[in-house]
């Protein structure tokens, strides 16, 4: 059926107020009588705290302090396991690790008094990386620095080994990434024994903040209510931090019985945050001389930081995305995430899967260069296809087309013309120039059982001037949610799209549709808005109040007349699994998403071989990702994920000294500018899936996924050289590129 | 250091405030004036959120002590338009997507607007440097080109009738 609202560019629902500086957010805000809040963190990676002094010269009468004898309830931040300390109490595990609160009316007189707080420690020893942790020499977290272990196999991987033509085996490594979101993390919170604590704050998941204040404060449900305020930009770094920092000026607000406002500046939020999981992925691969994939062995490593937090789940997703969108016959994945003393590394935009992916798509050009074929037909060769299976045993659906997906990135980027041209040039020239490609798949959803365990709900009602609302906890950070939403529930309901508005994201007006993560805010919560709207049409409907055909004001009138006469108008939608899906979590093996949305990405580099800085000359995303619901914010969506990719490429380098990330300022942490963008030409295929709200997938992470692979592929092929770490910073281009020189030097005069 | 009385015109308004000489402009338009469409980013003037014009230049308010303003003609975001009478910068950021989480965009709005007033017709070359000062975390940038060319092409418009 023809629509009218959705694949059109409606404009951002909350845009005008962003355009206009009007849009409140977090430190916009202030309540009457409110306090500062401030956080007395660790400063050594590892060890016993053994006193905490308090200088003399501060008047700290005037200061409320909160130490752990303060929290009521449950001395953690409620996530997967419950490892996580809210305030250290006798140890402390990482860097910044939070062990005091201070509050005060002046926040001027805030940093002062922090320094003024002298924690002795006894230091134990610590570890910094995936080796030494593996080495568990200390052991610093359960009985083996294991935060999470998989196996997820497939078919016979050793009997492979045997009749292989070749066999190609790589090592590739990802650091940290910080988010680097232009909004710093805050809250507001406000207490007392009536109604209990309230907060207001910049985040992704309201829910995960409100069950996380249940068990730190001791409260029932009733008395912790969550309110998402205007949040700027998050990419996952708004899914689990906050419920720290509400935890905290939960408790400031509960002992000075003021409200508190307790916002990092860059510094202390690029130091104490979390970051994307340092990676180190290992590939054993045997393939057949005509280029068929036969087996691959891979050892999968994350750095999860001091407490277990998202690890087993950003694992999961790492897990079920190492095989990348090839056919294997047989494949085992062993996955391990491990302890370090560095702050824990959280959920960021990609979730796992940007790590893994970097390395299968990295490994696909190595392999495709031991067995002498070209990039483009190693990949064509093994491509998913209809009625195939992943490596969890999936089937692949009609309508995925690889092929025709690579074929049109291909002829979009010139890649044929130029891979050729360039090659001819480079030998003469000081800029070398590259071609690279990385094909992909991101899951859109929960993994595994995920959703179903979930059970989301969203819901529509109507005020009594007939408005129709969108009720979610899904929460609007610049990806689109507001608008996106709006326009599904404008079409189901068939009236205009200003005719909608969302409510406010407060847990105790909205009902639990999730958390805002997992690119399944259009797919499910779309889909739920879809069913609450049909529901809401048919009440009207069936109850005499509408009549068909109408018009958006007989709409609004009929629903005005209903709230008017029977007290309210509303409706839920309820999350329904689609049919024969299966799933089992011991053996990773079923549907583990309910779609996978598909890209080939190509990048064009040039690498200057007298200084040794690569630039990104031009990029070409042609992805499959369902109906597009509003082309100018996905497109948007997909420039700004390909714009974190190269920043995570070649720019975003997370320096660590002892577990302490020392380059904590935007000055020395450098994000791609406007002037280091290259030209993005962003393609769509639409292939609608039937349990997607109007046939949407999943969109907002597989941007990211793609651009490290492919730009590190078109380095690789501008130098002839092989490049498997990101970030790729000129000194490490310089090393290799001098080193190779030095060698082929010495076997010449040899 | 004591508080002084220091005048501005803020936004075509005369403001008169007490402050610390070395007070932020920042701060004072933000916590003394309730102007808080300007952001704080960075804090140590890399990220551009807190772009201001001061006198006619493009500045981050977070670098400039508030004595430095005195008698002087400041425009904020607040000050080129409100959701009802949008600035035509304004308007192409809306339309075309240059603003998606909102936190770079009244710095950038006020960026761009300050290369508009200079360059009405700036090359695609020119806008990526004119707006090198501003980071933007979620776009990508392109649909903030997009949206300065088509806002340069609408003055082009207008001009020409």
């Amino acid at each position: 059926m023809q629509q009218r609202i959705v694949g059109t560019s409606s404009v951002r629902k909350e845009g005008a107020a962003k355009v206009c500086g009007t849009a409140r957010y977090i430190d916009d805000m202030a309540l009457p009588g409110m306090l500062y809040g401030a956080t007395v963190r660790s400063s050594i990676p590892r060890g016993r705290i053994t006193k905490i002094e308090f200088d003399l010269e501060i008047p700290w009468h005037e200061f409320t302090i909160v130490t752990a004898a303060d929290i009521p309830g449950s001395n953690s931040i409620a996530l997967v396991q419950n490892d996580w300390p809210c305030l250290a109490e006798k140890m402390v595990n990482h860097f910044e690790e939070p062990i005091l609160l201070l509050a005060h009316p002046d926040c001027h007189l805030l940093p002062q008094a922090v320094s003024s707080v002298r924690i002795e420690y006894e230091p134990l020893p610590s570890i910094h990386s995936i080796a030494e942790s593996e080495r568990q020499h200390p052991v610093v977290w359960g009985t083996d620095n294991i935060l999470k272990s998989y196996l997820m196999e497939k078919g016979d991987v050793d009997a492979a080994w045997a009749h292989a033509d070749y066999i190609i085996e790589g090592e590739y490594e990802t650091g940290a990434q910080e988010h680097l979101y232009i909004e710093n993390n805050g809250v507001i919170a406000d207490y007392s024994e009536d109604a209990g604590v309230t907060v207001w704050g910049s985040m992704q998941c309201p829910f995960y903040v409100h069950k996380s204040l249940m068990h730190l404060m001791a409260l029932p449900e009733d008395k912790v209510r969550v309110i998402q305020v205007e949040t700027g930009g998050a990419f996952g770094g708004k899914e689990d931090y906050p419920s720290m920092i509400a935890a905290h000026a939960a408790l400031l607000a509960r002992k000075a019985a003021r409200p508190i406002k307790l916002v990092y500046d860059r510094a202390e939020d690029m130091a104490a945050t979390t970051k994307r999981h340092p990676s180190r992925t290992r590939h054993r691969t045997a393939v057949a001389k005509d280029g068929t994939l036969l087996a691959a062995e891979i050892d999968l490593a994350l750095d999860g930081g001091a407490y277990s937090t998202l690890s087993s789940t950003v694992l999961s997703r790492a897990t079920i995305h190492a095989g990348g969108c090839y056919y294997w016959p047989s494949l085992r994945v062993r996955a391990h995430a491990f302890a370090t003393n560095t702050p824990p590394h959280g959920a960021f935009r990609g979730f796992g899967a940007p790590q893994s992916l970097f390395a299968i798509e990295r490994h696909m050009d190595r392999i495709a260069a031991a067995i002498g074929f070209t990039p483009e037909e190693v990949r064509r060769k093994n491509f998913l296809r209809p009625g195939l299976t992943t490596a969890t045993g999936q089937e692949i659906p009609p309508g995925v087309d690889l092929d025709h997906l690579l074929t049109r990135a291909l002829e979009a980027s010139s890649y044929h013309e130029k891979k050729l041209r360039f090659e001819q040039e480079n030998p003469r020239r000081a800029l070398k120039k590259g071609i690279g490609i990385a094909a992909f798949l991101h899951g859109a959803g929960f993994t595994g059982s995920g959703e179903r365990r979930m059970r989301s709900i969203a819901s529509m009602d109507a005020t009594p001037e007939g408005n129709l609302r969108v009720l979610v906890s899904s929460t609007e950070f610049g990806q689109g949610t507001n608008t996106i939403l709006c326009q599904i529930a404008a079409e189901a309901l068939g009236i205009d799209y200003d005719a909608v508005c969302m409510a406010p994201p407060d847990t105790h007006v909205v009902p639990n549709s999730g958390p805002t993560v997992a690119s399944r805010t259009a797919m499910v919560v779309g889909k739920l808005v879809a069913s609450a709207a049909v529901e809401i049409k048919r009440i009207l409907i069936d109850s005499g109040y509408l009549h068909e055909p109408y018009i958006t004001a007989d709409f609004q009138q009929a629903a005005s007349a209903y709230v008017k006469d029977r007290g309210s108008l509303c409706a839920e939608g309820h999350y329904q699994a689609p049919p024969n899906v299966y799933w089992d979590d011991d053996t990773y093996h079923g549907e583990a998403y309910g779609a996978y949305a598909w890209a080939v990405y190509v990048a064009e580099v040039a690498v200057d071989t007298v200084d040794y800085h690569v630039s990104v000359d031009d990029f070409v995303a042609v992805q499959e990702v369902g109906r597009v619901i509003n082309p100018v914010l996905a497109t948007g969506q997909v420039e700004g994920g390909i714009a974190q990719g190269i920043g995570y490429a070649l720019y975003e380098k997370v320096v660590w000294q002892n577990g302490h990330m020392s380059n904590n300022q935007m000055t020395n942490y450098i994000i791609v500018t406007s002037q280091d963008i290259p030209p993005i030409h962003v393609y769509f295929e639409e292939v609608p899936y039937s349990y997607g709200a109007f046939g949407a997938k999943g969109l907002g992470e597989l941007p990211i996924d793609g651009p490290a692979p492919a730009i590190l592929n078109a380095v690789s092929h501008a130098t002839i050289e092989d490049f498997c770490a990101i970030p790729l910073l000129p000194e490490d281009v310089m090393a290799k590129l001098v080193r190779s020189r030095f060698q082929v030097g010495e076997e010449v005069s040899a | 250091m004591t508080n002084q009385r220091i005048t501005m015109t803020v936004n075509g308004v005369d403001r008169t405030i007490e402050a610390y000489p070395m007070e932020r402009l920042l701060d004072v338009l933000r916590e003394k004036l309730q102007l808080t469409g300007t952001k704080e980013g960075c804090g140590e003037g890399e990220c551009g959120a807190c772009s201001v014009l001061l006198n006619g230049e493009l500045v981050n308010s977070c670098l400039v002590p508030v004595a430095q303003a005195a008698n002087s003609r400041v425009i904020t975001i607040e000050g080129l338009g409100s959701p009802a009478n949008l600035d035509p910068v304004q308007e192409a950021f809306l339309r075309y997507g240059g603003s998606q989480c909102g936190m770079c965009t009244p710095g950038m709005i006020v960026a761009a607007k300050y290369l508009l007033n200079h360059n009405p017709h700036p090359s695609p070359e020119e806008i990526r440097e004119g707006l090198s000062g501003n980071l933007c975390r979620c776009t990508g940038y392109m649909r903030i080109f997009e949206a300065v060319e088509m806002a340069s092409r609408a003055q082009r418009g207008k001009s020409a009738t």
